[in-house]
C-alpha cells in the first residue's frame, strides 16, 4: 500500500515541475496509460481474493482520482498560464492616437444662428425667407422708404438693376410674408443682407435676424419684455441690464434701439463699448401702419412689433472675436476655434 | 449736429450736468455720439504781454522775458519758444498752474536764471496736435484774463446724431425747445428785431415751380463792408460747431442756419441780371458750383436763377461768380423753403452731401423762414453795415398739416400702459403740440417744426419718448399656445450640416459676390449677375455656383501652411433666367491634401474622387443617387460627373481641372462637390416591409470586361434582369494586371438572394445566377473561374 502512497507522492511532483502540456499528457500515460504503474496495479486486482478485492480496488480508485485531479489542475494552470501569456504579448499601448476621420465645425456665424433660432423657436417664432437679390419695392418702398427718402441714402445699398437691390435689411422678409400669411403671424427671418461698405466694423455682407408679431394683442411692452429675455439667454445672463431708446426706422413706429450692458466689461466702460458702459444690439420697433396698409392686414384690429438684429455682432460679443473680418476670411486657424 | 453747451444753454438751461444732459438727450431718440471738452483741464493760465526780451546770459536759444500779467510788477520768465518778441500776446502758466499731462508749473532756476511761469504754445495747452511756438493771441485780448475766461474754453461740444425724421433738431432753436421739453426747464425765446426799411429797391423774384418752392424771400442790401470781421463770439459758436469761418456775410448765413435751422444764402447783387427766379433747369444748362464742381443739370433739378444764368442748385449749394466775397457791396439775401419732395436725392445725385441740402431734405420749419431773413439782416448791419430793402416775398400753397386725432385707448393698445387723460395732455403741452380734447381723445395740431408728425402713431411715440421707454414696463408675452408645424419629410439644414462636420469638413461663410473671371471661366458662366455698383472689382458679380468662395479660402489657407483642407459652405446662388433672378440654395464642398488626418498606421493616401463620392452618398442616404460621367469647365473631363437623384440632375462632382490646379498653385488636385440643397432636404417618411424569416444566401460573381465597360451598365443590366429572389448587388472588387489581359479589368459582385417565406433550393439559386450572368455577357462580360 505504500506503493500506492508513492505513486500518488511520485505524480503529483512530477506533474508540478512540468511545464508543457504535450509533456504532461505523456507523463499522465506513465500512470494512467495502457502500461501505467497504476493501470498495472489495476490489472492486478484479479490476483488477489474477492475479500481483499474490493477495499484493495477502492484504495486504487482514490489513487487514481487523485493523479487525475492533479493532473487536471496541473492542466488548468498551464493553460491560465498560456493564456497570460498570450494576454500579455497582445497588450497595446492604448496612449497611441486613435485613427480615422477628424471632424470638422460649423461657422461661427452658424453656431450663433442655431442659437438665436433655438430660442425663438421656444417662443413659438416660426421661420421664415425670402430672396437675397431683392425687388427695390420689398426693400424700400413697402417698409415705408419711399425713392429718395434720406433714409436710403443711410442704406449703402448694391444695385443690381434699377429695380433690383442686394437687400440691405432682412426686413423685406416681413413684408412678403404677410403678404402670403394671414395673422396672428410670428415669425423670424434670418439670412445674409448686403451693404456696400467694407472697414473694421462693417462687412459688404453680414447676417441679420428679422423679427415679426403680428396679433391682437402685442404691444411695446410685449416687445420690450421678449426682447430682454431673448438677450438674457441669449448671452445666459438673467441679470443682463438692458435698456430701450427712441429712434427712427421707417417701418416702424414707436421705434427703438436697443442696448444692453456691456458683456465685456459688465457696464464698467471698456474700448468695446467705447466707454460707455452699453452697447447697442438691435433695432425694433411697433409694426408701421403705412406697413400694414401695403399687405391689407387692418391696423386696427392687429398690431405689431419688429425687430432685426445682427448675427456677427451677437457672435462677436458671445465669443470675444474683434476683427469682423476674420467670420469671411476661413483662416481654419480661427474657424477650428469654435467646433 | 454738433454744438456749443454754452451757447444751448443761453436758451436753455437745466440744473442737469453735461453728462445727465447728455443721457437725457440720448433716452430721448437724440443720441448723443459724442460728448467732449473744448479744452482739456488746466488752469492758472492767464493772457499775457512780454515786455522784454533778453538773451539768457548762458544759454544761446533761451531768452529772459519780462511779463505783464496785469499786475503791478512784471514776472520774470525764460522762455526758449524762437517766436517770443516785445508786444506778442501770449499764454501764460503761473506758478501753481497744472497743465494737460500733470505738468505742475514751478518757480525754478534754468540755467542759474530765475524763472516765475512758463509761456504756452498750443499745443502745450492740449489744444492743437502740434504748434510751432508760442500761442500768439490776438492784440486785444486782455492782459491778466485767465485763458479759459477769455477763450470761453468752459465749454463742451454736444455731437447729436439725428435720425431723419428729426430735422427740427438741427437748428439751436430746435434742440433747445426739444431740452425744455425734456426737463421742464424755462425756454428762452429768440428775439428777432424786425429792421427797419432805408432802401427802396427790391429785386423782382418770379417762383415757376410754387410747388417746388412754396416760400421764397429775399431782400437787397446794399453797402455793406463785406471785409468787416467776423465777431468772435459768432466765429467760435461757428468753429464749435464744426463749420470754418469764410468770410463775415458767409459766417452770418451759416450762423442763422445753425441758430433756426433754416439755411440761407447770399448773393452778390452786383453779379446778377435781372430778377431771381426759381424754376426747373433746362436740359443741358450747365453751372460750376462753389466747390468749383461742374454740373450738367435737367429738368428734375431746382435752380435759382436769373435773367442771364443759372446761379445756384436751390437748397443745395451756390454756384461760381455769383457768391459774396470780400469786395462784395450789395448782398441779396435768400431764404427759402423748398419741399422736401424736391430736394431729396438731388444733392446724392450730384455727389454732394450740404448742410443746406441736409435740412431742406428731411423739411426746414416754414414758419421761421421770413423769420430767418429778417435775423440775418440784423446780424447783417450790426456786422457790416448797409442799409436793407424790404423783403420780396413769394407764397404757394405751403405744406398743410392737418390735426391728428390721439386716442386714450390706441395709446394704452399700443405701448401696453395706461396714461391717464391728464398725463397725455400734460405730455402734449410740454412738446408745445396744441390740441383740443373730447372725452378720451385729443385732436392734435401738428406744428410747423414738426415734419415728422402726421399720424397717430407718431404721436404716441412723442408721448413714449417723453415718458420715457425705461418707465415703460417690459411684459412677458402673453397669447394663445399653438404648436408650430413640424415636417418630417423636410430634413432641417442643421442635419445636413451635421453630416458634413461629422465627415470631417469645416464650414466657411464666403461672400456671394465673385470676380468675374472666376464665374466665366469656373462656371462657364456668360449671363452674369453683375452689381451696378461692386465695392471692389473682384466682388462685382453674384455667384452661380459655391466653387469661387471655396477655391479662394482654399487658397488663403495652402498659403497658410496648411496641407490639408476640407471645407464646405451652404449658401444661395444666383442666375438670370429670363429676365428673372433665380436664387437657388446650394450645399458645395472641396477636399485636399490626405484623405486622413497624417496618422500612424493607415497609409497615406491623397483624397480622390471616390472619397468624396461616398461623402455625398453618405449626406443622401437613404436616397440612391446615379453619377453620370459628364464634363463641367472647372473639373477635369475624365474625373467629373454630374450627380442624379432619380432622373434629376442635382449636382455636380469632380478632379479640380489640372489647369486651375496650376494657375491656383495647388500641389495636388481638389476634389469638389455641389448639389442642390432642396434635394438634399427633401425626405420620405419611412415605412416598414417585413423582415425575412430566412437567411439570405450570397453568391459572388467575377467576371472580366472591357475597361470601357462601366460598373453602372453592369449593375443596371444585371437589375433589368429582374432574376428572382436577388435582393441586392453590390460591386465590392475591382482588379487589373496579373491574369487580365491588359485593357481588361475584373469586376468582383456580392449578389445576396433571399425569398421572404422559405428557404431557397439550390436549384432555383442557380437559375437566378444563370439570368445575371445571361446579362452581364450583353457586355461581352467572361465569367471569371
Amino acid at each position: 500500500m505504500e506503493e500506492l502512497q508513492q505513486i500518488l507522492d511520485q505524480a503529483m511532483q512530477q506533474f508540478a515541475v512540468i511545464g508543457d502540456e504535450a509533456e504532461l499528457e505523456q507523463v499522465k500515460a506513465k500512470y494512467l496509460g495502457k502500461e501505467g504503474s497504476l493501470t498495472v496495479l489495476l490489472k492486478g486486482l484479479g490476483k488477489l481474493s474477492a475479500e481483499e478485492r474490493p477495499a484493495a480496488g477502492a484504495r486504487i480508485n482514490q489513487v487514481k482520482q487523485g493523479i487525475e485531479s492533479a493532473l487536471q489542475q496541473r492542466r488548468d494552470a498551464l493553460q491560465q498560464n498560456k493564456l497570460e501569456q498570450k494576454l500579455a504579448a497582445e497588450a497595446l499601448d492604448v496612449t497611441l492616437p486613435g485613427r480615422g476621420l477628424g471632424t470638422g465645425g460649423l461657422h461661427p456665424v452658424t453656431r450663433t444662428l442655431e442659437r438665436i433660432e433655438q430660442l425663438f423657436h421656444s417662443l413659438g417664432f416660426a421661420i421664415a425667407s425670402g430672396p437675397e437679390i431683392e425687388r427695390d419695392f420689398y426693400n424700400f418702398t413697402a417698409l415705408n422708404i419711399p425713392e429718395n427718402h434720406p433714409a436710403r441714402a443711410m442704406h449703402d445699398t448694391f444695385y443690381i438693376d434699377p429695380q433690383h437691390v442686394l437687400r440691405t435689411h432682412t426686413s423685406p422678409v416681413q413684408v412678403r410674408y404677410m403678404e402670403a400669411h394671414q395673422p396672428p403671424l410670428k415669425i423670424i427671418a434670418p439670412g445674409r443682407v448686403y451693404r456696400c461698405d467694407s472697414d473694421v466694423t462693417h462687412s459688404p455682407m453680414f447676417h441679420q435676424v428679422e423679427g415679426l408679431w403680428i396679433a391682437e394683442e402685442v404691444s411695446f411692452a410685449m416687445l420690450k419684455g421678449v426682447l430682454a429675455d431673448f438677450m438674457q439667454q441669449f448671452f445666459e445672463r438673467e441679470d443682463l441690464a438692458v435698456r430701450f431708446r427712441p429712434s427712427f426706422f421707417p417701418f416702424t413706429e414707436p421705434s427703438a434701439e436697443m442696448d444692453i450692458a456691456c458683456v465685456m466689461c459688465n457696464g464698467a466702460g471698456c474700448r468695446v463699448c467705447s466707454h460707455t458702459g452699453w452697447l447697442e444690439v438691435l433695432g425694433s420697433g411697433m409694426v408701421h401702419p403705412n406697413v400694414l396698409k401695403h399687405v391689407n392686414i387692418d391696423s386696427e384690429k392687429y398690431l405689431g412689433f419688429a425687430f432685426g438684429l445682427g448675427v456677427e455682432r451677437l457672435a462677436m460679443l458671445r465669443y470675444g472675436v474683434n476683427d469682423l473680418r476674420l467670420f469671411y476670411e476661413s483662416d481654419l486657424r480661427f474657424l477650428k476655434q469654435f467646433n | 449736429m454738433k454744438f456749443s453747451e454754452n451757447w444751448l444753454r443761453t436758451w436753455v438751461n437745466p440744473e442737469l450736468s453735461s453728462e445727465a444732459l447728455a443721457h437725457t438727450l440720448t433716452m430721448a431718440g437724440l443720441e448723443v455720439e459724442a460728448l467732449e471738452a473744448v479744452a482739456p483741464a488746466f488752469d492758472n493760465v492767464v493772457v499775457a504781454e512780454v515786455l522784454e526780451v533778453v538773451k539768457h546770459p548762458n544759454a544761446d536759444r533761451l531768452n529772459v522775458c519780462k511779463v505783464n500779467v496785469g499786475e503791478a510788477q512784471p514776472l520774470t520768465i525764460v522762455c526758449g519758444a524762437a517766436n517770443v518778441a516785445v508786444g506778442v500776446k501770449v499764454p501764460c502758466g503761473r506758478i501753481g498752474a497744472v497743465l494737460p499731462g500733470e505738468f505742475a508749473i514751478k518757480q525754478a532756476k534754468v540755467r542759474n536764471v530765475e524763472s516765475f511761469g512758463m509761456l504756452c504754445s498750443e499745443k502745450e495747452l492740449g489744444l492743437a496736435e502740434e504748434s510751432q511756438g508760442l500761442w500768439l493771441l490776438p492784440a486785444d485780448a486782455p492782459v491778466g484774463k485767465t485763458l479759459r475766461e477769455y477763450l470761453e474754453l468752459d465749454d463742451k461740444l454736444f455731437t447729436l446724431k439725428l435720425t431723419p425724421n428729426r430735422s427740427d433738431c438741427s437748428g439751436m432753436v430746435g434742440v433747445a425747445r426739444e431740452v425744455a421739453a425734456l426737463t421742464g426747464s424755462p425756454l428762452k425765446p429768440l428775439e428777432i428785431q424786425i429792421q427797419p426799411v432805408t432802401l427802396t429797391e427790391q429785386l423782382p423774384v418770379h417762383v415757376a415751380d410754387g410747388q417746388a418752392c412754396p416760400l421764397y424771400c429775399g431782400r437787397l442790401v446794399r453797402g455793406v463792408n463785406a471785409a468787416a470781421p467776423t465777431p468772435t463770439w459768432m466765429l467760435r459758436r461757428l468753429e464749435r460747431s464744426g463749420l470754418r469761418g469764410i468770410s463775415a456775410v458767409v459766417d452770418i448765413t451759416n450762423y442763422v442756419m445753425l441758430e433756426m435751422g433754416q439755411p440761407l444764402h447770399a448773393f452778390d447783387a452786383a453779379q446778377l441780371s435781372g430778377g431771381i427766379s426759381v424754376r426747373r433747369a433746362r436740359n443741358g444748362e450747365g453751372l460750376t458750383l462753389l466747390n468749383e464742381q461742374a454740373v450738367v443739370l435737367d429738368e428734375e433739378v431746382l435752380v435759382i436763377a436769373d435773367d442771364a444764368r443759372v446761379l445756384a442748385l436751390a437748397g443745395i449749394m451756390g454756384g461760381q461768380g455769383s457768391g459774396v466775397e470780400t469786395i462784395t457791396c450789395d448782398v441779396f439775401l435768400e431764404s427759402a423753403f423748398f419741399n422736401p419732395d424736391a430736394i431729396a436725392g438731388k444733392a446724392r445725385r450730384f455727389g454732394l452731401a450740404t448742410d443746406s441740402s441736409f435740412r431742406f431734405e428731411r423739411g426746414v420749419d416754414f414758419s421761421a423762414t421770413h423769420q430767418a431773413l429778417e435775423r440775418a439782416t440784423q446780424l447783417l448791419l450790426e456786422i457790416c453795415g448797409g442799409s436793407a430793402g424790404a423783403i420780396s416775398e413769394v407764397r404757394d400753397k405751403l405744406p398743410q398739416r392737418a390735426a391728428i386725432t390721439l386716442r386714450r385707448s390706441r395709446v394704452a393698445r399700443v405701448l401696453g400702459i395706461t396714461l391717464d387723460n391728464i398725463q397725455i395732455a400734460t405730455l402734449l403741452k410740454r412738446l408745445q403740440l396744441d390740441f383740443v380734447a373730447k372725452d378720451d381723445d385729443f385732436s392734435v395740431m401738428p406744428p410747423s417744426f414738426r415734419f415728422d408728425l402726421s399720424i397717430e402713431a407718431d404721436l404716441i411715440e412723442e408721448l413714449a419718448r417723453l415718458y420715457g421707454y425705461d418707465n415703460i414696463p417690459a411684459q412677458a408675452p402673453q397669447a394663445a399656445l399653438n404648436m408650430l408645424p413640424y415636417s418630417e419629410s423636410q430634413r432641417p439644414l442643421a442635419r445636413i450640416q451635421q453630416t458634413l462636420v461629422a465627415r470631417d469638413y469645416q464650414e466657411i461663410v464666403s461672400y456671394a459676390f465673385v470676380e468675374e473671371q472666376v464665374e466665366r471661366e469656373l462656371c462657364g458662366n456668360e449671363h452674369l449677375v453683375a452689381l451696378q455698383n461692386p465695392i471692389a472689382s473682384n466682388l462685382s458679380v453674384m455667384r452661380s455656383s459655391l466653387i469661387g468662395g471655396l477655391v479662394g479660402a482654399l487658397r488663403f489657407n495652402l498659403n497658410r501652411k496648411q496641407v490639408r483642407v476640407r471645407l464646405f459652405e451652404a449658401g444661395a446662388c444666383f442666375a438670370k433666367v429670363n429676365g428673372e433672378y433665380v436664387q437657388s440654395q446650394q450645399l458645395s464642398g472641396l477636399a485636399y491634401g490626405a484623405a486622413l488626418p497624417e496618422q500612424w498606421g493607415a497609409v497615406a493616401k491623397s483624397v480622390d474622387f471616390y472619397d468624396v463620392k461616398a461623402d455625398i452618398e453618405a449626406l443622401f442616404a437613404p436616397q440612391l443617387l446615379r453619377f453620370v460621367a459628364a464634363t463641367h469647365p472647372a473639373l477635369h473631363p475624365g474625373r467629373s460627373a454630374q450627380i442624379y437623384c432619380g432622373t434629376q440632375a442635382v449636382g455636380w462632382i469632380g478632379e479640380l481641372h489640372p489647369r486651375w490646379q496650376q494657375q491656383y498653385d495647388m500641389a495636388q488636385p481638389a476634389v469638389w462637390f455641389e448639389v442642390e440643397l432642396g434635394a438634399l432636404t427633401r425626405a420620405a417618411v419611412p415605412h416598414m416591409s417585413e423582415i425575412a424569416k430566412s437567411l439570405p444566401v450570397r453568391r459572388d460573381l467575377a467576371v472580366v470586361v472591357d475597361e470601357a465597360v462601366t460598373a453602372q451598365a453592369l449593375l443596371d443590366a444585371m437589375q433589368q434582369a429582374a432574376a428572382p429572389y436577388t435582393q441586392g448587388i453590390a460591386l465590392f472588387d475591382v482588379y487589373r494586371g496579373k491574369g487580365i489581359e491588359q485593357g481588361k479589368k475584373s469586376l468582383a459582385f456580392r449578389v445576396l438572394l433571399q425569398d421572404t417565406q422559405k428557404t431557397l433550393a439550390d436549384s432555383e439559386i442557380e437559375a437566378s445566377i444563370a439570368l445575371l450572368v445571361d446579362a452581364l455577357q450583353q457586355y461581352g462580360a467572361q465569367l471569371r473561374m
